[in-house]
């Protein structure tokens, strides 16, 4: 990950929709207290380093300007690791299965 | 002059933002205070069923396999008193562009968007809808912007929905990403007005009517292989859509006594809009969260009336726990060799327990499965759920507590499912018709209205009126 964008970069901005104060009335109290985030991808207009402001072109096509988080954004969620509770479950069908009727 | 972009100023804009972006007059239904014609909204803003398959055809949409679930069935035969166990059938809904029914949705809004020369399409979703309407967007060569819900304050997202805007971006659309909260709608309208985009609504009746082809398909399958109608037919139910649109189908192919059973994961006890709460889900779509406040009020949507109105076709409501939705998940990929969901698979773990109540000769039918891929998969959801403090372990799933456990079954016989009162929900319904319209006094029109929008009889609606203090004329 670089630290400094160029132009024509894919690029991750941030933004703050509504502050703390801003958010709808009703929310939960817990969600009023922190402001409305959003993070969009694009294509960086200039150059700009990780935590200055900067304009992108979204993949729609629309202008939009953030603070600049991230320099070629991936992804890195998974399948995720072995999970012991569920590992067993496959034999114990078959064996129930191959036991036939009378196992029930 | 720049517009306002202040929260008050753009919800105070929602009406006119929401009419341009969906070109539906919906005062040509309304019929005074809270009654409108349903059927006429369900007509005339719409396509006709034979155009909606016509559409659905061009883009590859529906039409999926009707697959038979020969071991499942034999486990369930295994666990029923002899002679019960009825054959269980899945609508394989994975094999449509995107992996999931969501495409019959989208696939309708797509067609009305290009065809009345707007430049794009945006849907506020962080389901798989999100990819259905950039999948149908890239057919058709529109614009898509998808506005999702992924994050809490920490920037921690579930793998799920991480996943889900992936899916989005690799169809070409622009995702953007929001933390917790309702507000989503609002970020929703100021994008519509910045762009001119249609609004790919969930519960216009466009995205309605797509759906209808699902219920109709698998009467046709089901007729043509066992020469009967199915007896259950088993939904996941999240805001109201997949219900509804596919009961009409069921309708309209004939299946009358066919019944309809609504299932959805309990999540009862968590706020939808608690930043704390967010992650403490390990399924972020097909439950109550949505489930019940949608059929009890429907129309709390990006449109004046919603097209989904579970509680028309809701013959019962049913819930199962997220440990037994992974059960199955499991049981589907290691004894069937489909790998699937897990969300979608709400249904089908409600369909096992369900099936037990039939004799072997009745049919129930799943109606859906969605795509499996990294994040959305029983493994990355269930490591999360621990990561953020919720317990995993096997047991009897009675003992889950949403947000607090997660229990795998220890056996296939323990899948239950927990009846929701419908009864109590109709109420419920009438209830918040009242107190969102601030009724005092209503008349025989009112009574017949609520009665139809809620499956309940006008005596029943009346007497509940009558509770609640309004006067009925």
């Amino acid at each position: 990950m670089s630290e400094r964008c160029k132009p024509g970069d894919i690029v991750e901005i941030h933004q703050i929709i509504l502050a703390a104060g801003e958010r709808a009335a009703g929310v939960p109290e817990d969600t009023s207290k922190v402001p409305l985030e959003a993070w969009i991808k694009g294509k960086a207009l200039t150059e700009a380093s990780v935590g200055e402001e900067v304009t992108i072109e979204t993949f729609s096509g629309r202008l939009t300007r953030g603070v600049l988080t991230t320099v070629s954004p991936g992804y890195s969620h998974t399948f995720g690791p072995a999970v012991p509770e569920l590992a067993p479950i496959a034999q114990e069908l078959r064996a129930m299965l191959k036991g036939g009727r009378s196992h029930g | 002059m720049a517009k306002d972009l202040s929260y008050a100023a753009v919800m105070a804009r929602r009406g006119e933002i929401m009419k341009k972006a969906l070109g539906v007059e919906y005062e040509e239904f309304e019929q005074g205070g809270i009654v409108f014609d349903y059927e006429a909204m369900m007509t005339k803003a719409a396509y006709p069923f034979e155009e909606v398959r016509r559409i659905q055809r061009e883009v590859g949409v529906g039409d999926t396999p009707l697959l038979e679930l020969k071991n499942i069935t034999e486990l369930v035969r295994m666990t029923s008193r002899p002679g019960y166990g009825a054959r269980i059938l899945v609508k394989d809904e994975a094999a449509n562009p995107s992996g999931s029914f969501k495409d019959r949705r989208a696939s309708i809004s797509a067609y009305q968007a290009k065809k009345a020369g707007y430049p794009g399409l945006l849907a506020a979703t962080s389901g798989n809808y999100g990819a259905a309407v950039a999948s149908q967007a890239a057919i058709r060569n529109l614009g898509c912007i998808i506005v999702q819900e992924v994050f809490d304050s920490r920037k921690v997202g579930q793998p799920e929905i991480i996943e889900k805007s992936r899916k989005c971006e690799a169809f070409g659309a622009e995702v953007i990403q929001l933390t917790v909260g309702p507000e989503l709608f609002y970020m929703a309208l100021r994008i519509l007005e910045e762009t001119g985009y249609f609004n790919a609504s969930l519960y216009s009746s466009y995205g309605i009517a797509g759906i209808e082809t699902l219920g109709w398909e698998l009467v046709r399958d089901v007729r043509e292989r066992f020469g009967k109608d199915p007896a259950y037919v088993v939904v996941t139910h999240a805001g109201g859509g997949n219900v509804t649109g596919t009961a009409r189908g069921l309708r309209r192919a004939g299946a009358h006594n066919t019944k309809v059973i609504g299932a959805s994961v309990d999540l009862s006890g968590l706020h939808m809009a608690s930043d704390h709460d967010f992650n403490r889900k390990s399924f972020t779509t097909g439950h109550t969260g949505f489930g019940v406040p949608f059929a009890t009020w429907p129309d709390r949507t990006d449109v004046p009336r919603n097209a989904a109105r579970p509680l028309r076709y809701l013959d019962r409501y049913v819930t199962v726990t997220q440990g037994e939705v992974f059960y199955v998940t499991e049981a589907l990929a290691t004894v069937e060799g489909i790998e699937r969901g897990p969300a979608g698979n709400t249904s089908l773990a409600a369909a096992i327990p369900l099936a037990r109540e039939l004799p072997e000769d009745e049919i129930v039918v799943v109606q859906e499965t969605e795509y499996t891929g990294a994040g959305k998969h029983p493994q990355a959801q269930l490591d999360f759920a621990r990561r953020n403090g919720v317990e995993v372990r096997r047991g009897d799933p009675k003992e889950n507590v949403p947000g607090k456990s997660i229990v795998i079954p220890e056996r296939f016989d323990q899948l239950h499912v927990t009846e929701m009162d419908l009864g109590r929900m109709r109420r419920s319904y009438v209830r918040n018709a009242v107190e969102r319209n601030g009724l005092k006094e209503v008349g025989p029109r009112e009574v017949k209205f609520l009665a139809e929008d809620s499956s309940q009889s006008e005596e029943d609606v009346v007497k509940i009126l009558e509770d609640l203090g309004v006067k009925v004329r």
